[in-house]
């Protein structure tokens, strides 16, 4: 009698733990729902044109920022990166050395998932890394040298689609799952998720900023601001985030936030690079 | 009759002052009680990586009254930033399962 109790409870824990949860997700159908939900939002944007975020969906502000791309903001960013990618390292090796193709074209393929560290590595802990395992100081992920070495980065893979592997590992199902959840999940003093703005509000204002859909939003990263006088990186827009709605932040490139890349840049998949970008 | 009440005088005064640091200890240790309590709250929301700001500045605004003195300040933002820490835990137990509500399928 006590046997079937105790089974009972121990098959709804199991049931209950994250790798069975990870075990039940279907990635590619979230992405098909993904994109499909914000098709139907938005009828007439071509899905390429998501990938711009509000200026897709406002023709005032497209006309602004098509005149503004005549001498982007971002260029400067964008030399400099190049100059910081070509600079060899102490120990006389590039950042090349770290990255397959050399790094260049390849930014479509960040995050990735590490089976050797069961970790998902993003663009910007692959550079540190890379600087680290060469015997450099880590740059810092809210900087202007990181964002405009990814700036860089994406630069040479614009126009090449998403292209982000789930690899047929329950750890890697499990940190996009992870992703997922931090997206929807609601935080901060004012209550918000991630998806409040860029699933329920895409289009709306938020004071003078039009909310850009999550659909292709990290397509255009890293991005210039004009309300930060300057380039921002993923970290520092997930830092930004968490801080507007008045959550206390997590650090740069925590494991959360790299899921939450992962998680965002898997549902974009097919859609192109087209950073470094440039918003309000 | 002035040489008899100067020493009353003093030791007036000397039981006034035992009295205001009498309070003023009680009220430093009510303050460090409120203090604790809210900064245990606070820890709890940082291991369920939901802090709020408003919580930070509150603790913050309370160790800044404590540390002028000012204890009556010092334990009321003590006492507010306990109630957003147990707020933030609350938002942060809740979206356990709430925020599967929200996923687009």
């Amino acid at each position: 009698m006590r046997f079937w109790p105790a089974l009972i409870m121990l098959l709804a824990l199991s049931a209950a733990s994250p790798s069975r949860a990870a075990e039940g997700t279907d990635p590619a159908a979230d992405a098909r729902a993904f994109r499909d939900y914000f098709f139907k939002k938005f009828p007439d944007v071509r899905p390429d044109d998501f990938v711009n975020g509000p200026y897709a969906l406002d023709k005032d502000m497209r006309r602004q920022w098509e005149e503004k791309e005549q001498f982007p903001p971002y260029e400067f960013s964008l030399e400099m990166g190049k100059e910081l990618f070509a600079k060899p390292f102490a120990n006389g090796k590039h950042y090349a050395d770290c990255f397959p193709g050399q790094g260049i074209g390849v930014r479509q393929t960040y995050p990735r998932f590490d089976e050797a560290s069961g970790q998902v590595v993003t663009l910007e802990l692959a550079l540190n890394q890379c600087r680290e395992t060469h015997g450099e100081a880590a740059l810092s992920y809210v900087g202007e040298d990181m964002a405009a070495l990814t700036a860089y980065m994406a630069f040479t893979s614009r126009g090449k689609p998403f292209d982000i592997e789930i690899p047929d590992d329950p750890r890697a199902r499990q940190a996009y799952e992870d992703g997922k959840r931090y997206f929807y999940t609601r935080r901060g003093q004012l209550n918000f998720s991630c998806a409040t703005c860029h699933v329920q509000n895409p289009g709306e204002r938020l004071r003078a900023e039009v909310l850009a859909p999550a659909l292709g939003i990290l397509n255009a990263m890293p991005i210039y601001r004009s309300e930060w006088g300057g380039m921002g990186t993923i970290s520092r827009r997930f830092v930004t985030c968490n801080s507007q709605v008045r959550g206390v932040p997590l650090e740069p490139q925590s494991e959360e936030y790299r899921d939450l890349e992962y998680f965002l840049s898997y549902v974009s998949n097919g859609l192109p690079i087209s950073g470094p970008g440039a918003r309000p | 009759m002035r040489i008899t009440w100067q020493p009353r005088l003093l030791v007036f005064c000397a039981l006034i002052g035992a009295m205001d640091s009498t309070f003023a200890m009680e009220t430093q240790t009510e303050f460090n009680a409120a203090y604790a309590v809210a900064e245990a709250a606070e820890k709890e929301a940082g291991i369920l990586r939901n802090q709020w700001t408003a919580t930070e500045a509150a603790l913050a605004e309370a160790r800044n009254m404590a540390a002028k003195g000012d204890f009556k300040r010092a334990i009321a933002a003590a006492k507010e930033a306990e109630a957003l820490a147990r707020a933030s835990i609350f938002q942060a137990t809740q979206e356990k399962e709430a925020w599967k509500d929200r996923e687009i399928h």
